[in-house]
């Protein structure tokens, strides 16, 4: 392991490296302070810049820009009580209370450190758990591929959407179905193809990510009226009060950030959970653990209130990357679109990756910390004048996002009917948008549509067609059995439901 | 039952399925594959039974969180004009080349999002495009195809 973290160590702290990962935050924090634009879309603008790199150099960028993403995404919901992301919204709870009390330079450096610390100590957690988690992967066999990949998606169409599990379901199913276009990886058989060339190698993975997320993202903005910069233009530079944080307050923060970083890393690795359960469980156990009269203040303008959130969210998303390195088997919409840029890299994320790739493995893990001390310097200083720059009308904003969807096909392919593709399964994500279908099921689903069929192959050819290889193995049935419970409770909550 | 616009999109769901589950059934496989116990066309049957299910319990479900839109409030005309503009991208990108495209593109873009100041809108169209072509081919070395300032020699 000290050999592999050399090897990491000496990746990270190359110059290219340590400013890509800069360049990562920045941009991330940037489009995570945008309401309506989260990690996603950050991620999937930056996919044309990374074919440049190295895939250690690629994910590294990539990670850069999620956390960069998520620690924006505090921001906007303490100054302007409008989270960037999802997975900042309890954030908000006692972030913006702070702020209308004249305190806001407190709340953003309060924030700055949570997130510091949160995503620091999951590292750490990161770097010890990976290796023996990929340890006990290697055991793992087709079968219990097989069901560990329904139950990630069960759990992110579970997780994703409140109250809408059957129509992320539906979205999983259509992630699969477009999967399942073009040869078939054993016997090359074309499928779904209609006789159309263009379709035989399949749909590209970069493609899907462009139209579901950045592009049909710019597409609503515009239908739906929305400016995800007007916000940023109330920022004023005058009141944001200071940033020191006293005694009694680094106290408080002192009890709640380790707690907080278990609770929300442990929800990180679990597959389809995330920032946002991380942050609102966190919260809510903090509300429990404080006395009484901190108790009162939740809601207020709580020093642990702010604290637990922010630290969670931040150890949630290192703790996203566990189940992708170790397994390949990415537990989060945002962990997909980099595994699914590793797949275009030619790397395959699994229990051997350590063993095979160990530059990209440890890189990615060191690259954490060096990116957690730039947000750090980032955030502290100069918020409000990155969330100035912000106040980009969105008459320049929108053209640009549908100029970076596009020239990423453009340079993949050079095929117009690529781009035709995307503008069409665009328009239909955006009109799915509407009526809450949710997106991450389906990207989840189409970088796994693959895989999932490769080991229900090999499943089924070792069982003779027989599907006992259900029951066959404990762990298979423990996964499918944490399935079937999901499935169960999502049904009975949804005919029970007044 | 209550239709709503998402029962509409369920029942289009479950036709799409009945589509593919047919068109996974049509899918040629060799003979000496036609009795395995998995061949191309085993996991697409599944999953056209899978959509079929999904959307067939969402259309018989009761819908607790109907939701509405306001299609009053929308913005069609411009989203229209933006999609037909990324089309005509689409179609001439390959002919006329990236750099005159792109920033046409991005010309036209800002202009029919109500955008009306002119040096702002070129400076963020052609030098834009420019700059960010040099990133690409020059720093990065990634291939941009273009025919237009290959035929003025400015690109090799």
């Amino acid at each position: 392991m000290t050999e592999g973290i050399l090897i990491g160590l000496t990746t990270a702290l190359s110059f290219q490296n340590i400013f890509m990962v800069m360049i990562g935050c920045f941009f991330g924090t940037i489009i995570g302070m945008l309401p309506g634009l989260g990690p996603m879309t950050a991620i999937a603008l930056m996919i044309p810049i990374t074919y440049g790199f190295d895939p250690a150099t690629g994910l590294i960028l990539m990670a850069g820009v999620y956390y960069g993403a998520v620690f924006g995404g505090s921001t906007s919901s303490i100054l302007l009580n409008a989270p960037g992301v999802p997975g900042t919204v309890a954030t908000s709870f006692d972030g913006y209370p702070m702020a209308q009390q004249g305190k806001a330079g407190k709340a953003l450096a309060i924030a700055a450190w949570s997130s510091f610390a949160g995503g620091t100590l999951s590292a750490i957690y990161l770097l010890f758990m990976a290796p023996s988690l990929s340890k006990v992967s290697l055991s793992f066999r087709s079968p219990d591929y097989f069901a560990l990949m329904i139950l990630g998606l069960t759990a992110i169409a579970a997780f994703s959407s409140k109250g809408q599990f059957l129509k992320a379901m539906m979205m999983v199913v259509l992630g699969l179905m477009l999967a399942s276009v073009g040869q078939d990886s054993l016997s090359d058989i074309t499928r779904f193809t209609f006789d159309n060339m263009n379709l035989t190698d399949g749909i590209s993975f970069v493609l899907v990510v462009m139209s579901t997320f950045a592009m049909s993202e710019a597409l609503t903005i515009i239908l739906k009226r929305n400016d995800p910069t007007a916000a940023a233009k109330q920022v004023s530079l005058t009141e944001l009060g200071s940033i020191r944080i006293n005694k009694e307050e680094r106290g408080k923060m002192y009890r709640t950030i380790p707690r907080s970083s278990v609770i929300g890393f442990l929800i990180g690795v679990l597959p389809g959970a995330g920032a946002t359960i991380a942050s609102f469980l966190a919260y809510g156990m903090e509300r429990n653990l404080v006395k009484d009269e901190e108790k009162e203040k939740f809601g207020k303008g709580s020093v642990n209130g702010l604290s637990a959130p922010e630290t969670a969210n931040n150890a949630a998303c290192s703790g996203s990357f566990v189940p992708m390195l170790t397994l390949g088997i990415p537990g989060s919409g945002t962990t997909a679109v980099m595994l699914g840029a590793l797949l275009g890299f030619g790397i395959q994320p699994g229990p051997r990756l350590y063993m095979t790739n160990p530059e990209i493995f440890w890189s990615v893990i060191m690259s954490m910390y060096i990116g957690m001390v730039i947000l750090l310097i980032l955030n502290l200083p100069l918020i409000p004048y990155i969330a100035r720059i912000l106040a980009v009308p969105k008459n320049y904003l929108i053209p640009l996002i549908l100029f970076f969807s596009i020239t990423g096909i453009y340079v993949m392919s050079f095929n117009n009917f690529d781009i035709y593709l995307m503008i069409g399964i665009a328009v239909v994500a955006t009109f799915l948008r509407l009526y809450d279908f949710p997106m991450p099921p389906l990207i989840l689903a189409f970088v796994l549509g693959g895989l999932m069929e490769e080991n229900l192959r090999r499943s089924l050819l070792l069982s003779n067609g027989s599907w006992e290889f259900l029951w066959d193995r404990t762990l298979t049935i423990c996964i499918l059995v944490t399935t079937i419970l999901i499935v169960l409770w999502h049904i009975y909550k949804t005919l029970t439901k007044k | 039952m209550n239709i709503n616009t998402t029962k509409i999109i369920s029942l289009l769901f479950f036709i799409f399925s009945a589509f593919y589950l047919y068109t996974a059934y049509q899918i040629q496989v060799f003979a000496f594959d036609e009795n395995a116990p998995f061949n191309a066309r085993t996991f697409p049957i599944y999953l056209g039974y899978a959509g079929l299910f999904f959307s067939g319990l969402k259309l018989i479900l009761p819908d607790p969180d109907t939701i509405k839109v306001e299609h009053r409030t929308l913005e069609y005309k411009k989203t229209a004009l933006l999609i037909i503009i990324a089309i005509i991208y689409g179609a001439t990108i390959l002919k006329v080349g990236y750099f005159l495209t792109t920033s046409l593109f991005l010309f036209a873009s800002y202009y029919f999002l109500g955008e009306r100041r002119w040096v702002l809108m070129f400076l963020l169209s052609f030098p834009f495009v420019a700059g960010f072509m040099y990133l690409l081919h020059g720093v990065l070395e990634i291939y941009l195809r273009d025919p237009f300032l290959k035929s003025i020699g400015v690109m090799g």
